[in-house]
């Protein structure tokens, strides 16, 4: 099994003693790496460990406070996209950096040329856009427009943005964050065959799984250090992840409970239909106190529709939404919240924070208006800071400090804080709309331990995920949803994870719509 | 009905309509060039004025007219210079230092225009740009007389429009400054400086913005009055919406509008005219483009980073 080992050739990147601070966060602290001609090379780190900003420092993107870069033997000038280009790195960004108005083949080409020249004739330049697609499996149409492609699509053109300029390194973040299991296999056949065409590539990943089966060489970064480097056939996922978070992860279960009265009730709800959006058909469902209720099912099929229901967002055309027994005609997101409905939203950026408010100003967000924050109109800052001090030590929440804008956090961390506000007023009700989406095993485990806790405290808990290994650990009861049909209750283990699938694929709504 | 379609027939009406659609079609591309690199330049207006005053004065104080042309392309790029100093590296809001920059423009002209004559009442005449009839295409009856038979300036706005249109979608200055407008991260992936791109544009689009005002005092008019220009630029800005910033759609837009603005006057001399309040037609061609630009913008593809400044290394 060392056979890898050996294969791997000169050095071609070398990263030396980088050093880079964020105000008082320091993101990467005396970091050296090397990779080597024809090899994987996964840099592997939780969330906010410093990876981006790495990576980042190599591209020219930011500039190192301390250390240096060599690619090839030759040191790279810092803070120069063009001078990385130039020396051969090709970067595929996490948030692709492609403009939607343009073709895929303009997209390539863009910045390849001259500016003030008639440019390569579009024949010439489709033929090698061609040539490249074939050679390395990367499918995709050189004149379509790049705002009509899918994510995995966007993501094979950014990669021949790369080839195209002859790139010998490639480095990748987080790039299967995006795909569909298919399209993150297709891009491993793509990886494996640039690695056999000389290329040597940099992937970044959470994800073990994913390190294990394509990279060779494996460094493990923790809080901006490199806590390890390890070969991948000499190690195995429990290894790396206890390196990753520095301590072994245990993932929190949820021990059988007793369940209390119930709390909110959808009685036989039927949603408008607006068309895009699937609109809930009949549905009852049950939320009790002591209980986490599991909603299972592919997204698209009702969740949100649920979900903007419990929060305040949406009323039912049809059917009874009751609260603490009393059915409700009037519902607002204030008016759930003031029954002690919170939530965490399933777009943290687009529906959790405002990017550019302050972590103070985010955790008071929903509550600006409670006497503890404002009187008479007017906010009591000191008050909400506090407020958010404590969030940050408690939740620990790796940030500058609570003036900065939470733009400047990690996913992990923005959650944090998310589940903080969330926690803190001792909510009746939270509803969790896919809460550990994009982020890494501390996190989640964090997350999960936080939610069961809420649960044995009685809190009544809506789970919504589509990690079907997520629901059947956490859950109470599972739900399936499908094309807005909500399927009976099934109490923890009573249905096998194939049983609850063709419950996804809609079997088995029709013998219990007879019955009914 | 029949005095409407006399006008519509007459090679004079064309003409016409080309003459005044020319300082829009300047002003108009100068404004699509500097949105799509993704700054909006509200300081059209007063740079219109200036190049109007500056183009005058030139050629006023002995200069050829083609030296006024360059004088007010050369005043007009200082002004966009610092508009683009401002919006591109300091990031400051374009809305505010665009009207700022009309404002200072506008006043700057008046300013100038009193420390150059302070005493003199009726406004100086020079001799303009004299129409420049093609030969053999000038003689085609009707096209001929409104298209073939203009002056030189009117020619270069129209040939500045297909060399842009060119230069957009056929050159890979061109794909930069579209690229720029859309994601300017993008384009700085790709190892351009979006600084560059988004400063050169506002330059240039602001040096083709004065050349449309002087377009006003070197061609149309001869004389500089203090409201010539007279909301011309805010009608370019919706031209270049009404375009979908798209040189050629702005063009039949800017004509649409003089169009507009040509048959007004004439109807006003007609039985029509009798009848209603003449603000009614100075109101028409303003009137219009509100609906035009209503029923055309729906579909318009707004670059995606207009009005957005770019900030290096932030996330």
């Amino acid at each position: 099994m060392s056979e890898r080992r050996h294969e791997a050739g000169e050095v071609v990147l070398r990263l030396q003693g980088i050093t880079k601070r964020f105000g008082a966060l320091t993101a990467n602290s005396d970091i050296n790496l090397t990779l080597r001609q024809g090899e994987i090379l996964a840099l592997l780190g939780e969330n906010g460990a410093g990876k981006t900003t790495l990576m980042n420092i190599l591209f020219g993107h930011y500039v190192a406070d301390e250390g240096r870069v060599e690619v090839f033997g030759r040191p790279l000038p810092p803070g120069n996209p063009r001078a990385a280009l130039a020396a051969g790195i090709g970067m595929v960004h996490q948030h692709f950096t492609l403009a939607d108005n343009l073709s895929v083949m303009d997209n390539i080409r863009l910045g390849t040329e001259p500016l003030f020249s008639r440019g390569r004739s579009r024949t010439s330049v489709r033929g090698q856009i061609e040539q490249l697609s074939r050679d390395f499996g990367l499918a995709v149409h050189p004149d379509a427009r790049v705002g009509n492609l899918s994510v995995g699509e966007r993501q094979r053109v950014e990669i021949l943005k790369a080839l195209y300029r002859k790139a010998r390194i490639l480095i990748l973040d987080e790039p299967t964050a995006v795909l569909t299991p298919q399209e993150s296999d297709a891009l491993f056949k793509t990886l494996r065959k640039a690695t056999e065409l000389g290329l040597s590539i940099v992937f970044i990943s959470h994800k073990l799984h994913e390190v294990m089966a394509i990279a060779g060489r494996c460094i493990v970064l923790r809080h901006g250090r490199v806590v390890g480097e390890v070969f991948t056939d000499a190690t195995d996922r429990a290894k790396l992840a206890a390196m990753m978070v520095g301590g072994e992860v245990a993932m929190p279960k949820a021990e059988p409970r007793e369940a209390g009265p119930v709390l909110l009730q959808l009685e036989q709800v039927t949603t408008p239909d607006k068309g895009a959006s699937p609109w809930l058909k009949r549905v009852d469902l049950a939320l009790r106190r002591g209980q986490i209720v599991g909603l299972a099912g592919v997204s698209g099929n009702g969740q949100t529709a649920i979900a903007d229901l419990v929060s305040g967002l949406a009323r039912p055309a049809s059917g009874r939404l009751i609260v603490s027994d009393k059915p409700v005609d009037q519902w607002s997101p204030r008016q759930a919240l003031g029954h002690g409905i919170a939530r965490i939203p399933e777009d943290r950026h687009k529906t959790g924070t405002i990017a550019d408010f302050t972590l103070t100003e985010n955790a008071v967000l929903e509550r600006y208006t409670n006497p503890e924050f404002s009187r008479a109109g007017w906010m009591n800052w000191r008050a909400a800071e506090a407020f958010a001090r404590n969030i940050i030590t408690k939740y620990d929440v790796r940030c500058p400090g609570p003036d900065s804008r939470i733009r400047l956090l990690s996913g992990g961390n923005m959650q944090k804080l998310i589940l903080g506000r969330v926690l803190e007023p001792g909510p009746q009700i939270i509803l969790a709309n896919q809460p550990v989406r994009g982020l890494d095993v501390g996190a989640i485990a964090y997350i999960h331990a936080q939610l069961i806790a809420a649960r044995n405290a009685g809190a009544a808990v809506l789970l919504i995920s589509e990690d079907l290994d997520e629901i059947t650990s956490l859950a109470d009861v599972i739900h399936v949803l499908s094309e807005g049909r909500l399927s009976p209750g099934f109490p923890r283990s009573s249905k096998t994870p194939a049983e609850l699938g063709l419950w996804m694929a809609g079997q088995g709504f029709e013998r219990v719509e007879h019955a009914a | 009905m029949s005095e409407l379609f006399d006008i519509l027939v007459s090679a004079g009406f064309w003409a016409a309509v080309i003459r005044i659609a020319s300082p829009l079609i300047f002003a108009t591309i100068g404004e699509l060039i500097c949105e799509r690199a993704g700054v909006l330049n509200l300081g059209i207006e007063g740079i219109m004025v200036i190049g109007a005053f500056t183009g005058w004065l030139a050629v006023y104080q002995g200069m050829p007219l083609w030296a006024g042309v360059g004088v007010a392309m050369g005043a007009g790029m200082l002004f966009g210079l610092l508009h683009a100093t401002l919006t591109v590296p300091f990031g400051l809001s374009q809305h505010v230092v665009g009207l700022g920059i009309t404002l200072l423009a506008t006043s700057t002209s008046s300013f100038a225009y009193r420390l150059v004559l302070p005493e003199v009442t009726s406004p100086p005449k020079i001799e303009p740009f004299q129409p420049l009839p093609i030969p053999f295409l000038s003689d085609i009856p009707v096209l001929g007389e409104a298209l073939f038979s203009q002056t030189a300036l009117t020619y270069l706005a129209f040939g500045v429009a297909i060399l842009v249109a060119w230069v957009l979608f056929r050159t890979p200055l061109g794909l930069a400054l579209r690229a720029t407008g859309e994601n300017p991260s993008a384009v700085e992936a790709q190892g351009l400086s979006v600084t560059g791109i988004r400063m050169g544009a506002v330059i240039l689009g602001s040096g083709l913005m004065a050349v449309g005002g002087a377009f006003l005092t070197l061609s149309a008019f001869s004389s500089f009055y203090f409201e010539m220009v007279n909301g011309r630029g805010w009608i370019c800005v919706a031209l270049v919406v009404f375009g979908a910033w798209r040189p050629g759609k702005a063009v039949l837009g800017a004509i649409l509008f003089a169009a507009f603005d040509a048959l007004q006057i004439r109807l006003q001399q007609t039985p029509i005219g009798a009848l209603l309040p003449y603000q009614i037609f100075l109101m028409a061609p303003y009137f219009m483009s509100i609906l035009a630009l209503i029923l055309m913008s729906r579909r318009a593809e707004v670059p995606a980073s207009l009005m957005v400044p770019y900030n290096k290394g932030e996330r």
